[in-house]
């Protein structure tokens, strides 16, 4: 009974501020502008698909690149004596006291300064304003989302499991494949669903470091609103977005349950 | 035991719908004053000194460009009571009923209102609008790269300048540069001249660094980039700022903007704000906000009063031939504007 109490500042937050925009987003995604109700929105999505395409491109190849980096300073985090671990810890988090609107302001003119010191140095190598440019920010601003979960997991990691591992005669790489890796499994797929979905929707990065002339679905959802004011259509890819996150995610967590199955 | 639950969540209910509510000092009604500008377009202590003088307080909010605003108070209308729309979106906002006629006899000031600046035809009439700054869009280039200096549009396509090339993004500023270049009106109606004009912005896209709106400031002055269309006083800005930047009004004729202050539709303070419009009039505030923003004045006291210097300036105030070969934006037809967003669409998504 008292636990259900307790629960009851969470619901009234969930209705207020998940559930009851939701369905202002659904309502808004099937009715055109007179309220009645249309396919049309949902249809106009259509020729936003290269858009959409290039959304979970740059998204996964971030996520990815997370992952691997994360893993690695993770591991290594993990590693080191006590002091070692809270320095390193305040250095990942240190970035992340400043506003992120800020930071990606920031970026945008190092990156402008590079370009600038390459043109004059006659190196035709680009770096701002391009792809490059949007991926680099989006591994940037979302590595620790990815370190912190792998490197809890790596933490409670139970030290003699390892030391066991060795005893039976595991070399080291498959102590980390066959133990490591599937005990941090975990914190690998919260990690993943931390910079994956975010990273999907942000409009932010491809303004600034993509000199918005890469739009992703996130800059068009933004467009609807406040430039070409349809907010219909914006509901709309918003929903579409929605259940494509959703189904993505279904996808992961089908895939971590076969890892774990495979690899235990 | 089950009352108590329901009696405890009602309540706990009522105190997170009451939170926003709390936590600020209550002012009356009239007492308030919700203003609505573009972001860097009016010197601070203006506000103060209305505070000061009249007692109304002012909650001040910042945008930047006329379509966020236009959503905005699209979305809530009755939340803002005073708006700074430019011209195409003074009239578009009159079409659409979202602006409250002012009463002019309570802006005795809008006399000093030079007559160029009453009755245009974004505002037939002049019964929704008072000018509030003008000027007119000049190509900005940084002479230590752009070493000609350039007299048409068409620099703004030169291969030479690949990846320091910067345009608006905004669909309005960026096709009426290229419907220019092509020697069309900025106002054409013509989905042939305006795919025309779309196609060749599609293959400037290779060329550009960034569309840019505030970005512009740190990208020009810095120097990573080396030309774009500026408007007026934000160029004259920047070439304080670097004195590298020169900035020209090419031949193909350019854009002439006139940014309003208005009042919005059922706003909920229309007296306060039309004491406040008037005292944006007032010869005194109108120079702090001039020498603020560097924008160009409307109004002839401010005008006359200025030194020799600025009213010779040919970008602030620009030679009669030159304004003759500009144009000013006209509120344009839904079928247009929907063409405007599907090639704008076109091509920032493809």
């Amino acid at each position: 009974m008292k636990k259900k109490l307790i629960a009851v500042p969470y619901y009234v937050w969930a209705a207020v501020f998940i559930v009851v925009p939701l369905l202002m987003i659904a309502y808004s995604a099937f009715t055109d502008t007179q309220g009645n109700f249309t396919l049309d929105n949902i249809v106009q999505i259509g020729k936003y698909w290269p858009v959409m395409l290039r959304s979970v491109l740059y998204a996964l190849v971030a996520t990815v690149c997370c992952l691997v980096l994360g893993y690695l300073l993770a591991y290594f985090m993990a590693q080191q004596s006590e002091r070692t671990k809270t320095l390193l810890m305040i250095l990942l988090m240190l970035p992340m006291w400043i506003n992120f609107v800020l930071r990606t302001q920031a970026m945008q003119d190092l990156l402008d300064l590079l370009q600038n010191w390459l043109r004059l140095a006659d190196i035709p190598l680009q770096v701002s304003n391009n792809p490059f440019a949007v991926v680099l920010g989006l591994i940037y601003n979302y590595l620790p989302f990815m370190v912190l979960p792998i490197y809890t997991s790596l933490e409670k990691l139970d030290r003699r499991v390892i030391e066991a591992a060795e005893d039976l005669g595991a070399n080291r790489f498959n102590v980390f494949r066959k133990v490591i890796l599937p005990l941090t499994m975990p914190g690998i797929g919260s990690g993943v669903i931390m910079v994956f979905v975010p990273t999907i929707s942000t409009f932010v990065i491809s303004e600034k470091l993509g000199g918005a002339k890469h739009n992703l679905i996130g800059n068009v959802i933004q467009e609807q609103f406040l430039q070409v004011y349809n907010p219909n259509v914006g509901a709309a890819i918003s929903l579409v977005m929605l259940v494509l996150i959703l189904f993505i995610l279904i996808i992961f967590s089908a895939l971590d349950e076969e890892t774990k199955e495979g690899l235990l | 035991m089950n009352r108590t639950k329901r009696l405890v969540a009602l309540a706990l209910a009522a105190i997170l719908l009451l939170l926003p509510l709390s936590g600020c000092k209550q002012y009356a009604p009239n007492e308030v004053l919700y203003v609505y500008n573009w972001g860097e377009y009016m010197d601070e202590t203006v506000n103060e000194l209305f505070e000061q003088e009249t007692g109304i307080k002012i909650i001040y909010k910042i945008y930047d460009n006329n379509e966020s605003m236009y959503a905005v108070v699209k979305n809530a209308p009755g939340t803002y009571d005073v708006v700074f729309p430019s011209d195409y979106m003074v009239g578009r906002m009159i079409a659409e009923e979202m602006l409250e006629p002012i009463n002019f006899e309570n802006v005795p000031n809008f006399q000093y209102i030079m007559d160029d600046f009453k009755n245009l035809d974004y505002d037939a009439g002049n019964r929704y609008s008072v000018p509030y700054t003008w000027g007119m869009v000049g190509l900005l280039y940084n002479t230590k790269i752009v070493k000609e200096t350039p007299k048409s549009w068409d620099a703004l396509w030169d291969e030479q300048y690949k990846g320091r090339i910067l345009m608006y993004n905004n669909s309005r500023d960026t096709l009426g540069i290229s419907l220019l270049r092509n020697g069309c009106s900025l106002n054409t109606t013509s989905e042939a001249e305006l795919r025309v004009a779309n196609d060749a912005l599609i293959k400037q896209k290779d060329l550009l660094q960034a569309y840019v709106s505030d970005d512009i400031f740190g990208k020009m002055e810095s120097g990573s980039a080396a030309l774009c269309p500026a408007y007026g006083g934000d160029a004259i800005s920047m070439m304080g700022e670097n004195p590298d930047l020169a900035c020209v009004f090419p031949e193909e004729g350019t854009n002439r903007f006139i940014d309003c202050v208005c009042i919005v539709k059922d706003a909920p303070n229309k007296e306060a704000a039309e004491k406040y419009i008037n005292f944006l009039c007032r010869q005194d505030i109108a120079e702090l906000n001039r020498d603020f923003t560097a924008y160009s004045t409307p109004q002839q006291q401010v005008y006359d009063a200025l030194p020799e210097e600025i009213k010779n300036d040919p970008i602030a105030y620009p030679k009669a031939e030159v304004i003759q070969k500009s144009e000013v934006y006209d509120h344009l037809p839904q079928e247009t504007l929907e063409l405007y967003n599907s090639l704008w669409n076109d091509l920032k998504n493809k």
